[in-house]
């Protein structure tokens, strides 16, 4: 039993379908949200990976950037390029400090009506006010509370969501567009934070329970909650925020350069010019101490958040910031910041698990291939 | 003829009546835990008190304790569950159990709760 909440719970747009659905409910990021329905977490996450799963993730934030400069203001909080992001593409990116740690992560969509951010749920209110404190001028800052948010993952997604609209197989990974699927308005993108080919969906509150029926009603279809949420990304070596990445970790550090285009790196032509750009350029110049890893075990006992991880004389080299017994590939699998000598992949490890040494062995991610159709 | 009692961890105690019991986690345990993947269960010979963590049950989200229901040495483990920690959901109360115990104090064993005293605990927990 719990202490008695003094703030309620939010509840999503599909709070009465998930009851109905005999979904257990836990509090997560000041909402009340799915964490498994009857099926359980391993039979969730297996039948995302085989077939399709349908995701409330409607506690995330919705933003829209108005304005024709809202690019290149948005290119001043995050060391990406947004300013040559097409016309319907996605992209992955992070609010930075000063410090060149990690606000958030994020996904913006230049849309034609502007730039579509997606946020997470715990940041919400904070990112929002980053967002109007600094591009204030710039452009307009929109945040959208009456949009939910539906993710659609798994190899069978697109045949499911093409009954609603064929047009949506036309769509290639990172790429999005407005439909109508079986007459509901929406916004799409062919993304997800699974490793699976799916499909995040923005639609209207007073039409997600309708949306979320009619994805329901396609046989391959499942609901999944957020435990198999996370045993999902973690799989695919998908960092959560404010466990694998937070504001003392640097996007060099957490091992994402790969998001930061070379045009905002030193030398090139929108370089720096975000927060800790200073710090970020000397450390893609240096290198970083330590780098975020995957590491997986060759015994059954799962390693979790906060567990150390050392070398075979004990020198502690590292700390576990998520773990699992992974239900696809079947064996525990980790992210973890360990110390940049022993980062390299092949690297004989040991967690630390109620005082045993378990082996680890440095791992690249993801830890299962990843499917996103590529066209 | 052997009884069962329970402990307000969620544990059961098959009494055997010879000085030994059969420790396992009830139905209500397993359902609250979702699918077990991982059992760490105590050395055969070493010695607990009662409440001590005996072992560790682990479902794909989290770590849950396992406790001595009683003070004593193990005498057995389940090996078929350390190799198919499913067991633990789809038969808690038999192929799923956890340890035997060999009773230190068998006085200990009137201090755990019937079956009705545990079944009002669920209802109202």
């Amino acid at each position: 039993m719990s202490a008695a909440e003094t703030t309620p719970l939010h509840k999503t747009p599909l709070h009465a379908l998930h009851l109905e659905l005999g979904a257990k409910m836990v509090p997560f990021a000041g909402y009340d949200m799915p964490v498994q329905y009857p099926s359980g977490v391993m039979a969730e996450h297996k039948h995302t990976r085989a077939q399709a799963g349908l995701f409330d993730v409607s506690h995330m934030g919705q933003v829209l950037l108005v304005g024709p400069g809202a690019a290149a203001a948005l290119e001043t909080l995050v060391p990406v390029d947004i300013v040559d992001l097409g016309l319907d593409k996605q992209r992955y990116a992070l609010f930075t400090n000063d410090a060149g740690g990690i606000l958030d992560d994020l996904m913006v969509c230049h849309r034609d009506d502007g730039l579509f951010v997606v946020v997470n749920a715990g940041c919400r209110d904070q990112d929002i006010a980053h967002m109007q404190t600094h591009l204030a001028g710039r452009c307009e800052v929109r945040p959208l509370p009456e949009r939910a948010l539906l993710a659609l993952q798994g190899p069978a997604a697109v045949t499911a969501l093409a009954r609603l609209n064929p047009g949506v197989a036309a769509l290639t990974f990172m790429t999005g567009g407005f439909f109508e699927l079986d007459g509901i308005p929406v916004y799409l993108t062919r993304s997800g934070y699974t490793g699976e080919d799916g499909f995040e969906i923005s639609v209207h509150q007073d039409q997600a329970v309708a949306l979320a029926r009619k994805l329901l009603a396609q046989p391959e279809v499942k609901p999944i909650g957020l435990g198999a949420r996370d045993s999902l990304r973690l799989e695919a070596g998908l960092c959560l925020y404010g466990h694998d990445i937070d504001t003392t970790t640097t996007p060099v550090e957490a091992a994402l350069t790969w998001a930061i285009q070379k045009v905002r790196r030193a030398g090139g032509a929108r370089a720096g010019g975000y927060p800790g750009a200073a710090v970020i350029d000397a450390q893609l110049a240096g290198g970083a101490a330590r780098k975020r890893v995957g590491l997986v075990g060759s015994e059954r006992m799962p390693v979790r958040e906060g567990a150390a991880v050392v070398t075979a004389d004990g020198t502690e080299v590292g700390r576990v910031c998520s773990g699992t017994l992974g239900p696809t590939v079947n064996k525990p699998v980790a992210l973890a910041y360990v110390a940049a000598e022993f980062a390299k992949a092949g690297t004989e490890l040991f967690a630390i698990v109620r005082d045993k040494r378990t082996p680890m062995t440095v791992s690249a991610t993801p830890f299962t291939p990843n499917n996103y159709f590529r066209g | 003829m052997s009884s069962i009692k329970y402990t307000p961890d969620h544990e059961w105690v098959e009494v055997h009546g010879d000085g030994t019991v059969t420790v396992g986690i009830t139905v209500h345990a397993q359902d609250a835990l979702g699918d077990v993947v991982f059992v760490d269960l105590p050395e055969v010979g070493k010695t607990f008190a009662a409440k001590d963590t005996a072992g560790v049950v682990e479902s794909v989200k989290a770590a849950a304790d396992v406790y001595m229901p009683v003070s004593g040495e193990i005498l057995e483990v389940n090996e078929t569950l350390r190799a198919d920690p499913a067991l633990a959901n789809s038969d808690p109360l038999k192929a799923g159990w956890f340890f035997k115990v060999k009773l230190a104090a068998p006085a200990e064993l009137d201090a755990l709760m019937d079956a009705t005293a545990y079944d009002t605990l669920v209802k109202n927990g």
